[in-house]
């Protein structure tokens, strides 16, 4: 905990940077947002959280100026504001780090800090002494290795992050939106971003937080207002109260993420991987996992775990190595292969690249198999009826119906699809890359449990995730890597926090034996 | 909630409110404007309609499913004039000289098959090289126009055969032979790509192409068969049109790449993929014809037809992205 910020309120009264008066905003039928209350002090970080379709989203579009709210007003400062724009949002002081980066990835890292405000000299040409000038001086705030020329495409996702930041920062910035900024960073990268939050903290700044992390949200921030179908349900000051009593305002009940440990007896070996490399990506990974074990994958970004599953599923060449699924040798040059051999992959990019958005929840599940479910050259619909029905009882997938597009789902209920899309045509091994990214509170602890079942049912399970909760919660076995090398794989007695970092950060593994 | 369905509505059946409103007003301005005494929705003005909506038609449902699938076929113009020189050029082939009009099936067969190859070579180039479709269609445009030219010049193919005429100029149950093969076209590529595996695997590649890949679905075959089909369906519109008129220029079929592609787009289908309906180009088709027939009927001249079909694509294309976006705010929530 940060400590020596001030809990709010108590001392001498602060004029909120921002303060939210009774907001509504109804859609047809629905009431997205019911009478929405609280404010921002400056250089405080207030944490907004809420299961997703809580009502953040809608929130942070009214604040941002794309809704117009029904009731209610914003005020900035000492004056109410009525948002008609994103970019009034911003000249009002009013800045957003998006979930979703938007950035020009082929321009250079100057240009998409200044979009739209390129400094100009004479005759509307740019001025890119001053441009590159003012995007290092920010840079240099923001501690960053790289500088404003570099071209956007060419940083990884965190530093890209730090461009959005660099953005903010162009502005006099009075209120910070930070949406899960931490979603896709990496532990190091996210002590990194914490400085920056700090620093703006420091400023003056007030900061609002959206994430679903209680790890973070304990440590940085210090009020959390939590808001339920719509609903605000209150403000608590994050030093008086618990990662339980944020959970239960949320969703009304308790949340187990306590070790899991096998109940059940470990069948055959279903899959082994033996040197498994794949050029510079990965080298000389070796594993094997059992008939009803789940063996997490943990580590770095970039320290090659999602490339593993994309090569045991096809989806890249290997350079070198084996693959055996049931005791026998398999080649794997496509998914179609793979999942001809029983290995499935759930992506960690859901809706990008495992599922059709734009289709009927009962056609995103038969997809790998309306082939075998043909009749003549036709689709037999109703076996497809017949499986989507199967799966969304036995997965308690919460839809109106099959014809429900799948876009219109939560991200609970989405990767639910997914799962079910793969049970249906029974593999042998489920690979899940980030079985929760993106997916609210309440619906993780369902994932959960849904992955521990079926291991209990005998699938051999890979869980690939960034979260250490999550990797200790799910895994009998885990396995850490560094750098594209398999450091050593822990069995559930031997794992500790302490010496799963270790492993992950490039520590010989007798060296954090010995620690 | 009534908004959501009328928006629902608005969308789905926007093509047929629109040849409607086009109905309407070209009967009451042709009772004013028209030179002729005839009522423009007299029963063999509207046959006709169908009849010279077949050939742009015909390739504007071919053009669907390509689009449904996230491609687009810019050589079938092209592909159309050489299917058009290879039925026409065949029947008289001395090796066909002593079968009479066996030579007729066997002329259709081959020029059928011209379409075929002509789009499998799009496909499979756009499958192995991975370049976009639109470049290869560019670049096989050219291509397929310069093999037009080669065949004979500048100067007109022409062969008449009048079994073939008689069959081409037919009327059953009052449509023409040209609105049935539009019609019976529109019937099966409707089947295949709502009933069929092959159909719902287009969909998916349109819409999310990672996605299909990592459900497995090949997706080259699949882009190959289509522009297969609508390699056949540019040498079946070619077939049924000059087998009435017997002689083919080499510029025939310019520009028809484009006006199947208008046809599409104005039944609602994406430029961007995944999503389309096969009914609704009918509609586009219908719709375009309406506007060309009905503005003739009002004394109209071609440029100004042009002009008008072009400013009412892109009013129809702003009014389908101002009832998306309210779709889509609905569906938010």
């Amino acid at each position: 905990m940060t400590g020596q910020s001030p809990s709010a309120g108590a001392d001498a009264p602060r004029t909120p940077v921002l303060r939210l008066e009774g907001i509504v905003k109804t859609f047809p039928g629905v009431r997205a947002l019911d009478g929405v209350s609280f404010d921002v002090l400056p250089g405080e970080v207030h944490a907004l959280m809420g299961e997703n379709g809580a009502g953040k989203s809608t929130l942070m579009k009214v604040l941002g100026g794309i809704y117009q709210p029904d009731e209610g007003q914003i005020i900035v400062g000492e004056k109410p504001v009525v948002m008609t724009s994103p970019l009034q949002a911003k000249a009002t002081g009013i800045v957003f780090i998006h979930q979703e980066l938007s950035l020009a990835t082929e321009l250079s890292v100057a240009e998409n800090v200044y979009l739209g405000e390129l400094p100009k000299r004479s005759f509307g040409r740019v001025d890119w002494k001053t441009l590159y000038a003012k995007t290092n001086e920010i840079l240099g705030r923001l501690k960053v290795g790289f500088d404003a020329k570099t071209r956007v495409g060419d940083l990884s996702i965190a530093n890209q992050q730090m461009v959005e930041i660099a953005r903010a920062l162009t502005v006099d910035a009075k209120a910070v939106i930070f949406d899960e900024p931490t979603a896709s960073l990496t532990d190091a990268e996210k002590v990194v971003l914490f400085d920056v939050i700090a620093d703006l903290q420091s400023q003056g700044v007030g900061i609002i937080y959206i994430s679903h992390r209680m790890e973070e949200i304990f440590k940085i921030t210090d009020r959390i207002s939590v808001l339920r179908d719509g609903q605000y349900r209150g403000t608590l000051s994050t030093a008086e109260t618990n990662e339980d009593e944020v959970t239960q305002l949320m969703i009304g009940r308790k949340l187990d993420l306590s070790r899991n440990v096998s109940h059940h007896d470990l069948g055959d070996v279903t899959i082994e991987v033996k040197g498994l490399s794949c050029g510079n990506l990965f080298q000389d990974v070796s594993f094997q996992v059992r008939a009803g074990e789940v063996l997490g994958f943990y580590g770095l970004v970039g320290a090659g775990r999602t490339e593993i599953a994309e090569t045991l599923f096809g989806l890249r060449e290997p350079s070198a190595g084996q693959i055996f699924v049931q005791g026998e040798e398999v080649q794997i040059h496509s998914p179609a292969d793979a999942i001809s051999k029983g290995i499935s992959l759930v992506p960690e990019d859901r809706k990008g690249q495992g599922l059709v958005l734009g289709m009927s929840c009962r056609d995103n599940m038969t997809l790998p198999q309306i082939e075998d479910l043909k009749a003549g050259p036709f689709v037999a619909e109703g076996a497809e009826i017949a499986i989507f029905d199967k799966y969304r009882d036995n997965l308690d997938i919460r839809t109106p119906g099959w014809r429900q597009l799948v876009g219109n789902l939560s991200g609970g209920n989405q990767q639910k699809i997914v799962i079910g899309k793969w049970l249906s045509m029974h593999p042998n091994v489920l690979i899940v890359d980030e079985p929760t990214r993106g997916i609210d509170v309440g619906s993780k602890a369902v994932i959960h449990d849904l992955i521990r079942s079926l291991a209990a049912q005998g699938y051999a399970i890979i869980v690939i995730s960034s979260e250490m909760p999550e990797v200790l919660h799910v895994s009998d076995r885990i396995a850490a890597m560094y750098s594209g090398k398999l450091m050593r794989t822990f069995t559930s007695d031997e794992v500790s926090e302490d010496n799963l970092i270790q492993a992950i950060s490039g520590l010989k593994s007798d060296q954090a034996a010995a620690a | 909630m009534a908004s959501g369905m009328l928006s629902t509505f608005l969308k789905r059946g926007a093509i047929w409110g629109f040849i409607l409103v086009e109905l309407i007003f070209f009967s009451i301005a042709g009772e004013q404007l028209s030179l002729s005494d005839k009522a423009f929705m007299d029963l063999d003005n509207m046959l006709l309609l169908f009849k010279q909506s077949a050939p742009i038609g015909i390739i504007a449902i071919g053009m669907t499913i390509i689009m449904i699938n996230g491609n687009i076929d810019l050589s079938v113009g092209a592909i159309f004039a050489l299917a058009a020189i290879v039925l026409l050029d065949s029947m008289t082939w001395p090796i066909f000289a002593g079968l009479g009009d066996w030579a007729i099936p066997l002329a259709w067969i081959l020029a059928l098959l011209a379409g075929v190859l002509l789009g499998a070579l799009n496909g499979f180039i756009v499958w192995k090289t991975g370049i976009d479709a639109f470049i290869v269609t560019l670049g096989s445009m050219l291509g397929y126009r310069g093999l037009v030219f080669i065949y004979n010049g500048e100067n007109p193919t022409s062969h008449l055969n009048w079994t073939l005429v008689d069959f081409a100029e037919a009327q059953w149950l009052g449509l023409h032979t040209a609105t049935w093969f539009l019609l019976g076209a529109t019937f099966v590529i409707w089947f295949i790509m709502n009933r069929t595996v092959h159909g719902r695997n287009a969909y998916a590649i349109g819409n999310n192409r990672e996605a299909a890949v990592n459900a497995g679905i090949r997706v080259g075959p699949h882009m190959m068969i289509n522009f297969m089909l609508i390699g056949f369906l540019a040498a079946l519109s070619a077939v049924v049109f000059y087998s009435e008129s017997g002689s083919v220029n080499p510029n025939d079929g310019e520009l028809y790449e484009l006006w199947a592609i208008t046809a599409v787009v104005l039944g609602g289908t994406k430029l961007t993929g995944g999503s389309g309906s096969i009914i609704s180009t009918f509609g586009g088709v219908l719709a375009i014809q309406l506007l060309r027939k009905g503005l003739g009927h009002i004394g109209a001249d071609t440029e100004t037809v042009n002009l008008v079909i072009g400013l009412i694509l892109i009013a129809v294309l702003f009014l389908d992205r101002q009832l998306n976006i309210k779709g889509k705010e609905e569906l938010r929530v």
